[in-house]
């Protein structure tokens, strides 16, 4: 009888405390369709990282975190129906991983007051953020990375691109379009001759664009590619005998996906990039303790390590450290959509706190404010080998060419306020 | 010779080669319609299956590894083998014929004498399942697929054209193997057809089935056996696809390829899915070539599907089609 009524008692506490309370984010993902392949290491590291922080830390500042997925097959209808769907569940920011659905959002998010991060992607000029008051695309964005590599270029040519000839080797969509206009002005800066060749969704033949580079022989390729349009074009190149070394993806072009099917002929092959490789970082450690070991680990739990896992984990990484920014700034720990922007555009990310995180040089150091809702635009060059079977960096970080990119962004942010009555502002 | 010539030319053979790779989709649609009077939309996904199936035995990987582990707890991922090629092409037409059969008995037997529409409404369903299974079944990553065939530049022609133009020309061994297999399925199916006692009472059936079975001949088994061929030009085709590209599942899209070959050689003609695609493949490149650069390039997608569309104004049933006359 005193064991009932001590259990009962023990009962009525449980039901009496408190709702664990919790910090929702949600994750746009795409396991299933043509991208799949991409979207699966991708959508596994970030929600690894959210996973190690609920079992190591029990959550972020003592909050719980639940990951709300939905699945939008890269499709951009499909991800406007997950933000509509997911909205009311309280989720601090979107992640959309796509160019696509994160110019549809746009609009929406901030109608709705809940900040967007589309990392290395999405609409370039959102960097300024008196404009775009909830979208931010730190660290790094395509123009970034248009001059990141042309900055390499300079680099390995002695500070001199004059009489050079670089080709850009284009997916032909809003995405494959964004660095265009910064290669043109760099173009004029540095001297280089610009071609451009467009290749229609989904890539798989390329024949003409690998013909034109036969015939053309530019020094270097440039790729904004995607999906199986950087395969096909990596195995042209290889077929063509254009030297690798002298082909340069951008981030969406560099993983392990991309170079694998072309093997050997692969090596040497560049890609941008603003995180680093592998896994020889503690903090890899604790993912395999709390998340790996315990079966806890997302998907098929095999995508640890890959370039496109790192990124997910990175992203979600930089999400939760905005999150513990938040609460720091509004002293509380279940904040709101509101207050997450807030601590996006207070973010800062140090080496020092890099190295506490456990991914000592792994990333940039960056800021973010009101006014730079981008970053410092640092990124580096990664090289595929294909003997080691890994991505290698073959560079520090640098910074893209402010000079030339500020004024652009200013003039394609400006474009928007007008275009959508905004009064740029931090109010 | 000038050299924008002789780059034409170059462009020429490599158009040809590229509709030689349109053409081997085209047939497995070409081979359904004409027998059932089904257009297959299901054609593409059959392609990226039978190259996933044939990665996945080729490299002794379990099939649904993902599903066996998730529900037993276990950690199964390959066999432990890695299996011939020739060997693994077999298994994998073994497949194909078992999905033929599959198909057949579970959606079509139940769909006979339905309306056109409603058996091309049943590919749809059957893509997106096929898409859906064969994701659970081999898993969502990119695959190499290396069954020996030989890829990069054919150094003879290279060295050949040099001697003649000054100019090098870009052949893919891959696209000349690619052409020789697709003479051969072309001549081995024409042949078949029209010299084999199946071959006929496939055309039998194709003409008009209610006369078919009046006379014995199995609707069933044919239907089977027409799956079983279209299976087998998708894993051709899956092959030539999977190598250039790595196994993925936008290998299903090569079936957008084949539609304009199919408006323009017919829907019903196995010559005209070859003649189509060079047509296309050659009309497309070429385009490219001379009107590309000044209207931005990116034409040969949607050119395509114009010169399919103007071959369609003037003769409707494609090339080779066979014109449908209703007597009322």
């Amino acid at each position: 009888m005193k064991m009932k009524l001590i259990a009962t008692a023990l009962a009525a506490v449980v039901a009496a405390a408190p709702a664990m309370a919790e910090v929702t984010f949600s994750a746009l993902s795409y396991r299933t369709g043509p991208y799949a392949a991409n979207g699966i290491p991708f959508a596994d590291g970030y929600q690894d990282y959210f996973t190690l922080l609920n079992e190591r830390d029990g959550g972020i500042g003592g909050e719980k975190i639940n990951l709300v997925e939905c699945e939008t097959g890269y499709n951009t209808e499909k991800g406007v129906e997950c933000y509509e769907s997911t909205k009311g569940t309280g989720a601090l920011v979107y992640q959309p991983l796509s160019t696509g659905i994160t110019y549809q959002l746009i609009p929406k998010a901030t109608a709705d007051s809940i900040p967007i991060h589309s990392m290395g992607y999405g609409r370039t000029s959102a960097k300024n953020g008196e404009v775009f008051r909830w979208v931010f695309n730190y660290p790094a964005n395509y123009w970034d990375g248009a001059s990141i590599a042309i900055k390499h270029l300079l680099d390995i040519n002695g500070g001199d691109l004059s009489g050079k000839k670089v080709a850009l080797v284009y997916h032909n969509s809003a995405y494959g379009k964004e660095p265009i206009r910064t290669l043109e002005e760099l173009a004029k800066k540095h001297g280089y001759e610009l071609s451009l060749l467009p290749v229609d969704h989904p890539g798989q033949e390329q024949k003409s664009q690998w013909l034109q580079i036969r015939r053309d022989r530019p020094d270097y390729v440039l790729m904004w590619g995607w999906g199986v349009m950087n395969q096909v074009a990596i195995q042209e190149a290889v077929n063509i005998r254009f030297p690798m070394e002298n082909f340069i993806g951008i981030w969406w072009s560099g993983s392990e996906n991309d170079v694998k099917p072309a093997g050997d002929g692969a090596n040497g092959y560049k890609a941008l990039t603003f995180h680093n490789f592998g896994t020889n970082y503690p903090l890899f450690d604790d993912l395999k303790t709390h998340v790996i070991d315990k079966g806890l680990a997302a998907g098929a739990g095999d995508q640890v390590g890959t370039v496109l896992y790192n990124r997910g984990l990175y992203a979600a990484m930089l999400a939760a450290e905005a999150a513990k920014t938040a609460q720091g700034i509004h002293g509380v720990t279940a904040i709101t959509p509101a207050q997450m922007r807030d601590g996006m555009e207070a973010l800062e990310m140090t080496e020092a706190k890099m190295a506490e995180l456990g991914l000592p040089n792994f990333g940039p150091e960056f800021s973010v404010s009101c006014q730079n809702h981008g970053g410092n635009g640092f990124g580096a060059v990664g090289q595929w080998d294909a003997a080691a079977g890994e991505w290698k960096m073959i560079t520090d970080y640098m910074q893209s060419d402010q000079d030339v990119l500020q004024p652009l962004i200013e003039a394609d942010s400006a474009a928007y306020a007008s275009e959508n009555g905004i009064t740029a502002g931090c109010n | 010779m000038p050299d924008q010539l002789v780059f034409a030319m170059e462009v020429f053979l490599n158009g040809l080669m590229a509709g030689v790779l349109y053409a081997l989709v085209a047939l497995g649609f070409v081979l359904i319609y004409k027998a059932s009077g089904i257009f297959n939309y299901a054609q593409g996904v059959m392609a990226l299956f039978a190259a996933l199936t044939l990665v996945g035995i080729m490299e002794g990987q379990v099939p649904f590894s993902h599903l066996i582990n998730a529900v037993f707890g276990t950690d199964v991922h390959h066999f432990g083998w890695h299996m011939p090629a020739l060997v693994s092409i077999l298994l994998t037409m073994a497949v194909m014929v078992f999905l033929a059969w599959a198909v057949n008995k579970l959606i079509f037997n139940h769909l006979v004498n339905q309306e056109p529409i409603i058996l091309f409404m049943a590919t749809i369903g059957l893509a997106y399942f096929m898409e859906g299974f064969g994701d659970i079944m081999w898993g969502a990553d990119i695959k190499k697929l290396d069954v020996g065939l030989p890829q990069g530049i054919n150094i003879p022609i290279d060295e050949t054209t040099y001697g003649w133009f000054g100019y090098g020309f870009f052949i893919d061994n891959l696209d000349i193997v690619a052409t020789v297999i697709a003479a051969i399925l072309v001549v081995a199916l024409v042949i078949f057809s029209q010299y084999t006692k199946q071959g006929r009472a496939m055309r039998a059936v194709a003409d008009d089935h209610q006369a078919a079975l009046s006379v014995g001949i199995s609707l069933n088994f044919i239907w089977v056996m027409v799956w079983s061929l279209a299976g087998f030009v998708a894993l051709v085709a899956g092959i030539m696809w999977g190598t250039k590209s790595g196994v993925q599942f936008s290998l299903s899209l090569i079936a957008l390829k084949a539609l304009p070959v199919l408006m323009l050689g017919g829907f019903t003609s196995i010559p005209g899915a070859i003649v189509g695609g060079l047509i296309i493949g050659v009309g497309e490149k070429l385009f490219e070539f001379s009107v590309g650069p000044l209207i931005g390039g990116a034409t040969e997608n949607w050119f395509a599907y114009v010169l399919a569309l103007i071959f369609l104004v003037f003769r409707p049933q494609g090339l080779f089609g066979e014109k449908i006359i209703e007597r009322v």
